[in-house]
């Protein structure tokens, strides 16, 4: 057996980590695209688009992360395609971020006073004029720290795709322990390199947070 | 012919009916008071007179235009009859200047340019034509009602509704609010006002409408209503016997 | 789609998966139990413990809010032996789920506490209770049934995440749905039904939890 120094260990999950920063990012972007149609979904006039875009914010957020991609990558199967991990996994990704970011955001419309709505109306605006140059300025305002909150969970998230074979820092991680036999060095790094990742965002998110509070504490 | 017709007008929220039947003409250039107890409905006929609200039955017409619910119709409604209320209900994230542009160039189509220098004529009008650039919350209460008026003056409207709009205000903030009405008033623009103010309605008014559950209870020139309250609801909210 | 779906093996392992769904219950209301405890230890002690003691608390809670519960399993289970702690994975998933849901709740229970009005605490000081007494009925309680809602969705949440138990031999509900899928080849189907019965438990959860909401805080007058 080899010896492997701490410099080897660290070295291998860095170069994973890669693809977890990669698949967070298309992650979040995407999941922000497709979660702005779940938004305007649950708030638009039709009451059909609202239930549908409830039942799916409801379906993804009732559901373990796990099953989601699990049914991602068996699911295509059905279909006769076989994909690699890295699709399924970026694409229950995306539906699942989706889910949740259009319902942070919804709370962020609805946290907008209903005198902005009637002033608005008021002067004779279109409902789309409203959430174009009313609603949605001041709601994108108080939607950036839970926004940037949430990216924390995604880069978690991604941690799951190992388990349907996504050779990511997790994956790494395990393919290393194998190797090394050190479980307790090695997951420990992996950890702290997540910690690495997550906590700056965590901190902006709370700082974003408080400055918001202050600026709004004299209405 | 009455600029604002109102034809036994119901509205219900639930089980509670707020308006009972009202029948109001307005003709234009009027200014109309309507006071009455907390809960008598009349924030509730300045809503549905704009849209805010519909109406259960009865009708409205607005320069002789049907008030109905089709989306198209109420945007021309609502232009042509601008509403303040109690809360200013500025938008937050516009300077004033811009509070009083964004319905022109969005609803109207206005070109930047001349969207601008209406805005900056009806911040004049309100006295604050040096606070173009100042967002809502740099400004006084006061000043940000103003703004308000400013905001819906701006689309060159025919009627005003003004939903007790000084009432969120600190009492020395008052007057300067009410010093624009009266000037609107002398300009000759038709005024609908939910009012507290008695000595506004009094001096500045051409009648008064008193409203009780849900109903015109009392209307009559200010003199009249003032000086010779006829119904024991109408003395007793006034306080005289 | 020539696919055709079959669902003809639940006739015979069904007992394998309520005894997954059994074990997903047991690692939840463990981890709720003891997690919110161990929360409200942690808020108390951020809040009004000593300076090394508020720092260590909020070491713990950074940690962990900041590194995958997958990686905190795996830590657990495969790191610890080293250090000549061995556990068994059931054992290891427990600890693992109250670690988790004790960070969570310690920065929920603390946001409510410290939502609690000042003149709160020094009414009840000022009525003769000791500092102790006043925080358990003054403070405590009125907080924990404000943010009753965010606890309850982080109990969801860990109940939901608690799926990858399955990937350290946990018996739990995805393990059953592994299980299956590898005997019977119908991995869609498996995991098909395992999602549904996941989204029933935590329907189901939610509303317990909002039961329980009701039988331990008093009722409130208005709204
Ligand atoms: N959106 C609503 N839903 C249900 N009830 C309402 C609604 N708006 C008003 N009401 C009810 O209608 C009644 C009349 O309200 P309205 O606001 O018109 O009274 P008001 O005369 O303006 O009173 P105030 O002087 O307090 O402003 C009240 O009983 C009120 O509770
Ligand atoms: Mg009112």
């Amino acid at each position: 057996m080899t010896d492997f120094t701490l410099w080897d260990i660290a070295r291998n999950l860095l170069l994973a980590l890669r693809w977890t920063v990669l698949l967070s990012l298309v992650s979040f972007v995407g999941g922000g695209l497709v979660g702005l149609l779940i938004l305007f979904a649950r708030i638009a006039r039709p009451r059909a688009l609202r239930v549908a875009a409830k039942l799916y914010i409801e379906l993804f957020q009732g559901t373990p992360l796990l099953m989601q991609l699990f049914l991602a990558f068996f699911g295509f199967g059905l279909f006769g395609v076989s994909v690699p991990a890295w699709l399924a996994a970026g694409i229950a990704l995306i539906l699942w971020a989706a889910a949740f970011l259009g319902e942070i955001w919804r709370g962020c419309v609805e946290a907008i006073a209903r005198g902005q709505w009637e002033a608005s109306a008021s002067l004779g605006m279109s409902r789309f004029e409203q959430m174009r140059h009313v609603i949605l300025p001041q709601a994108l305002k108080i939607a950036v720290p839970p926004t940037v909150g949430f990216s924390v969970q995604v880069v978690k998230g991604t941690a799951l795709t190992s388990i349907i074979g996504f050779v990511e820092l997790t994956k790494a991680g395990t393919i290393v322990t194998n190797a090394t036999f050190q479980p307790f060095t090695v997951y420990g790094l992996v950890a702290l390199f997540y910690f690495a990742l997550c906590w700056p965002l965590s901190l902006t998110s709370q700082a974003l947070e408080r400055k918001l509070n202050v600026s709004h504490s004299h209405y | 012919m009455s600029l604002i017709a109102i034809t036994d007008v119901h509205k219900r929220f639930g089980e509670n009916e707020v308006l009972k039947g009202i029948d109001l003409d307005i003709a234009k250039g009027e200014v109309i008071a309507i006071i009455g107890k907390s809960g008598s409905g009349k924030s509730t006929l300045l809503r549905c007179i704009n849209g805010l609200e519909t109406i259960d039955s009865g009708s409205i017409l607005v320069g002789g235009v049907q008030l109905s619910s089709e989306e198209k119709q109420l945007r021309d409604l609502r232009q042509k009859v601008g509403m303040i209320f109690q809360q200013f209900n500025l938008f937050p994230h516009l300077s004033a200047g811009r509070n009083v542009m964004l319905a022109q160039t969005v609803v109207k189509k206005t070109p930047k340019a001349e969207a601008r220098k209406i805005a900056e004529e009806m911040l004049d009008k309100v006295g604050l034509a040096h606070r173009f650039d100042a967002l809502p919350d740099e400004l006084s209460g006061g000043q940000q009602q103003r703004v308000a008026i400013a905001r819906a003056l701006a689309m060159k409207p025919a009627a005003l509704l003004c939903d007790e709009i000084t009432s969120a205000l600190d009492p020395e903030l008052v007057a300067e609010v009410l010093q624009v009405v009266r000037r609107l008033a002398e300009d000759g623009m038709t005024l609908i006002t939910v009012t507290h103010e008695m000595n506004f309605a009094r001096e500045v008014c051409s009648r008064v409408v008193f409203m009780h559950l849900g109903r015109v209870h009392e209307i009559g020139p200010p003199a009249e209503v003032f000086g010779a309250p006829k119904t024991p609801e109408l003395r007793q909210f006034l306080g005289v016997n | 789609m020539t696919y055709t779906f079959n669902f003809d093996w639940i006739a015979q392992y069904w007992p394998v998966i309520v005894k997954g769904i059994l074990i997903t219950l047991e690692l939840t209301f463990v981890g709720g139990v003891v997690g919110i405890l161990l929360g409200i230890l942690c808020a108390f002690v951020k809040l009004y413990g000593a300076a090394p003691l508020r720092f260590v608390v909020g070491a713990y809670v950074e940690l962990i809010r900041n590194t995958p519960f997958l990686v905190q399993l795996f830590f657990i289970f495969f790191g610890l032996p080293a250090l000549g702690v061995r556990l068994g994975e059931l054992e290891a998933a427990n600890i693992a789920m109250v670690v988790n849901l004790g960070a969570y709740a310690c920065e929920i229970i603390r946001a409510g506490i410290q939502a609690t009005p000042k003149g709160q605490f020094e009414a009840g000081v000022s009525l003769a209770m000791t500092r102790l007494e006043t925080f358990r009925h003054v403070v405590l309680v009125p907080s924990l049934q404000r943010i009753w809602p965010a606890l309850s969705s982080q109990l969801v949440i860990v109940m939901l995440g608690s799926a990858v138990v399955s990937q350290i031999a946990a018996e739990d509900l995805t393990y059953a749905a592994n299980f299956i899928q590898s005997r019977t080849f119908r991995a869609f189907e498996a995991y098909f039904v395992s999602t549904l019965i996941y989204l029933v438990l935590a329907i189901v959860l939610r509303q317990a939890m909002a039961g329980l909401g009701v039988l331990i805080f008093p009722r409130r007058s208005s709204r």
